[in-house]
């Protein structure tokens, strides 16, 4: 009793000031010290490296934001084109001879040449613009449009003038031609919305996002909507009525092995079942959102089990109490308080679904295709099957659509994490 | 359990939907040599009028696969090939009902080793040496040895003193088979011991010896496979002037002002040597067309007479603007008669 009325008389009183002590409380310290600056380089070693890739991507990908563009008159004569078949017309000498009017001093040669500025695409915006308005011919009709990839290289300075003519894609008098059309003030560089809204083509001034857009969201909503249901279901049978059996346990583990499975792996699977035994089309957003929701139904079955597992048992007890069967303890009760945390599982589940690419390349998703898809069961690309087609293309003005397609997928994810985020913090609770 | 039900149903809808469903779209599918050559076509064709055809590059081994795995809505109309299609391919066709195939010579495609504008030497290999510097096994001194090379000049004294870097197609692309066939294969033959043992081994021997000893590149650093991706080999050799690159000759052609070429046998790789086989390592690029689909899938036969017409695959065509060497008029017209005429090819020898 005495020691415990005055414990300090009972033990030896150390000496907090002894050099012994005094090295050993350095040493701790040191240790701390130590431990933090471990944790501050790594953490900023991560950071550097998020924020290189981001300043490589924004460095090369910025450029593709914009699209040099060009002004033109273009004379719609009655004899180029025909006003009971404008869509058959002969739209590229329509094109000639407004280049011809632009530059009265050149040869025929030259025109060709300086034709070479105005994009591939121009002759077919004439045509949908006389189309839309045929009045226009016998008048001139005044158009932007944009001009070739090699010339909004070097509006972009990505020409260096100074390398020999024969070693750039363009040449002097090209130059010199371009030069004009800046000093006669047709030359713009506006925000290239072509960008979002054209679909895919070989000509990089031309192509666009549109085909990816579409394609991405028919196979996000496959996705949703086969992996979402069964996945919840799959979770609320296990975490509220499925008895603890061995059984149970083996399907426990195996969904959790699943979540780790190399994604290629569905891609083969779905190979062989959805395409070759279903008979499914061949890179339709169905066949790539049942792939994915495959894939992601792991990811969904955990996070709902541990946000149904988060709802407090009181809450079961108390339902159950007043009367209630175990399906309405579950629907009118848990199922609601646990929805922020499935919700916010499965958003994260479908920003992991909409960057895969691997299993997608596997069944198709990489055709080249000028037109978007109008239903999930047509042909379509994505976003990543995109860039991965872009990253190939040996065109010079891929290289920065690449990487603006990049950067337009990373805000689409950051997004979605967010909207996630924010999920949970303004629907969450706790008990 | 009602949800599940729910879906099985949307699923099994689905499916019929998409089976009951003909095709209006023509599917392409082959080689990743041929695909920005098929991409053009198929785009101008989508501009005047035809509905866009589905694209995809599988690689000419797996778009013969898919191509020759039957006839119907759910197999594609026209495979791309970067060789001739092999015996065994096209026996898999004929068992799976395709026996109707016109084969169409598109163009040639040259294979192109460059180098960085940054470096300074005047590159000009033969073929012998290009062997000697990337190959697996090499002969010194009538041995066949592991390859002991590890600069330019160890392999002849008159190359430069800089380490052998070569960047180069991985074995899945049908760039490295040309390669290794047209350049490889070529060079090795070329040497003294290849040429002593034709003379003292039987021809099996021989055949095996070309087959096995000259396929393969070296795996002990000097010859790296850059992947699938020919721009990021053109972006190696940019941050490495001593690095040489081998790739296709159309992102040579695009990236000229970055990039030289090397020669080989003093010969430089352009438009007119490739075509005239001058420049070694070139090789022919064919597409094969399913006639059994003709006129069942829209478009296809307009698709085909696009892809034939002079503003396409002639001399001055689109498809030459993208890099394709362009076959000379009395071959076109040949190529056009017989995708006219929907002329079936013969069975492939080998």
């Amino acid at each position: 009793m005495s020691d415990m009325t005055n414990p300090t008389t009972a033990r030896p009183r150390f000496d907090w000031k002894a050099p012994a002590y005094e090295a050993l409380i350095r040493k701790r310290r040191r240790s701390e010290v130590w431990l933090k600056t471990a944790g501050l380089v790594s953490i900023s070693l991560a950071l550097g490296f998020l924020a290189l890739m981001l300043v490589a991507l924004t460095a090369t990908g910025y450029k593709a934001f914009t699209q040099t563009h060009v002004t033109i008159e273009v004379p719609i004569s009655p004899d180029n084109v025909d006003s009971a078949d404008i869509f058959g017309s002969n739209w590229r000498r329509v094109m000639q001879a407004s280049i011809a009017n632009m530059f009265p001093d050149l040869d025929q040669a030259g025109l060709k040449e300086a034709g070479a500025i105005l994009s591939n695409g121009a002759q077919f915006l004439v045509r949908d613009a006389v189309i839309a308005d045929p009045s226009l011919i016998g008048g001139v009709l005044t158009i932007t449009v944009p001009t070739s990839d090699p010339f909004d290289q070097l509006n972009k300075g990505l020409v260096d003038r100074d390398t020999p003519e024969g070693n750039r894609r363009v040449t002097d008098a090209q130059i010199a031609a371009f030069d004009k059309l800046v000093a006669e003030g047709r030359i713009s560089t506006p925000f290239s919305w072509g960008l979002f809204t054209s679909p895919d083509s070989r000509f990089p001034e031309l192509a666009g996002l549109k085909g990816a857009f579409i394609g991405s969201g028919y196979l996000l909503l496959v996705c949703f909507a086969i992996a979402l249901p069964i996945g919840i279901g799959a979770a609320i049978y296990l975490e509220e009525f499925a008895p603890k059996t061995r059984f149970s346990d083996l399907i426990e583990v195996n969904i959790n092995n699943l979540a780790a499975v190399p994604s290629v792996v569905f891609g083969l699977l779905a190979l062989s079942v959805f395409l070759n035994w279903f008979g499914l089309t061949r890179g339709s957003p169905l066949v790539g959102g049942m792939t994915l929701a495959l894939m992601s139904l792991p990811t969904i079955i955990i996070a709902t089990r541990a946000a149904l597992k988060a709802v407090p048992p009181s809450i079961r007890e108390a339902a159950l109490g007043v009367g209630a069967s175990r399906q309405q303890v579950v629907f009118h009760h848990v199922l609601p308080l646990a929805m922020p945390g499935i919700m916010t599982g499965t958003i994260i589940a479908m920003a992991q679904a909409i960057g895969e690419t691997a299993p997608l390349l596997l069944i198709g998703m990489n055709a080249f295709m000028t037109s978007a898809p109008s239903t999930p069961f047509e042909s379509a690309t994505t976003l990543p099957t995109q860039i991965f087609i872009w990253a190939d293309s040996p065109e010079r003005g891929f290289v920065s659509r690449t990487s603006a397609a990049i950067l337009v997928l990373l805000a689409i994810l950051v997004m979605m994490n967010g909207l996630a985020i924010w999920l949970r913090r303004k629907f969450e609770r706790r008990w | 359990m009602k949800s599940f039900k729910i879906t099985a149903s949307v699923l099994a809808l689905a499916a019929s939907a998409t089976m009951a469903e003909a095709r209006d779209q023509i599917r392409i599918v082959g080689s990743s040599t041929v695909f920005p050559y098929t991409q053009a076509v198929a785009e101008e064709f989508a501009n005047q009028g035809g509905t866009a055809p589905i694209v995809e590059s599988t690689g000419t081994g797996g778009g013969m696969q898919i191509f020759c795995g039957g006839v119907g809505a759910d197999f594609p109309d026209i495979t791309g090939a970067s060789r001739a299609m092999k015996k065994s391919e096209y026996e898999l066709c004929v068992q799976n009902g395709v026996t109707d195939i016109t084969e169409a010579l598109i163009g040639y495609d040259g294979l192109a080793i460059a180098v960085s504008r940054a470096n300074t030497t005047d590159w000009d290999l033969t073929l012998e040496q290009v062997y000697k510097a990337l190959a697996a096994k090499v002969p010194v001194d009538g041995k066949l040895v592991d390859n002991p090379y590890k600069m330019w000049s160890d392999v002849d004294p008159a190359l430069p003193a800089t380490p052998i870097l070569a960047y180069g197609p991985p074995p899945t692309s049908g760039t490295r088979d040309a390669f290794v066939e047209l350049a490889m294969h070529k060079g090795c033959e070329a040497t003294d011991y290849a040429k002593s043992l034709k003379e003292t081994a039987t021809k099996e021997d021989y055949a095996k010896f070309v087959e096995e000893d000259c396929s393969r590149m070296r795996q002990d650093g000097p010859f790296v496979e850059a992947g699938e991706n020919d721009n990021l080999i053109v972006q190696r050799l940019e941050a490495d002037p001593n690095a040489v690159g081998i790739f296709g000759y159309s992102f040579l052609y695009e990236n000229l002002d970055k990039l030289k070429d090397v020669k080989i046998n003093g010969v430089e790789a352009t438009q007119e040597t490739i075509a005239s086989f001058e420049y070694p390592i070139s090789r022919p690029l064919y597409f094969y067309v399913k006639n059994a689909h003709r006129g069942v899938i829209p478009g296809l036969n307009e698709f085909i007479a696009e892809y034939a017409s002079e503003e396409a695959m002639g001399a001055g065509g689109y498809l030459a603007e993208r890099g394709l060497v362009a076959l000379d008029d009395a071959k076109l017209k040949e190529v056009q008669d017989a995708l006219t005429n929907a002329v079936n090819m013969a069975a492939p020898e080998k």
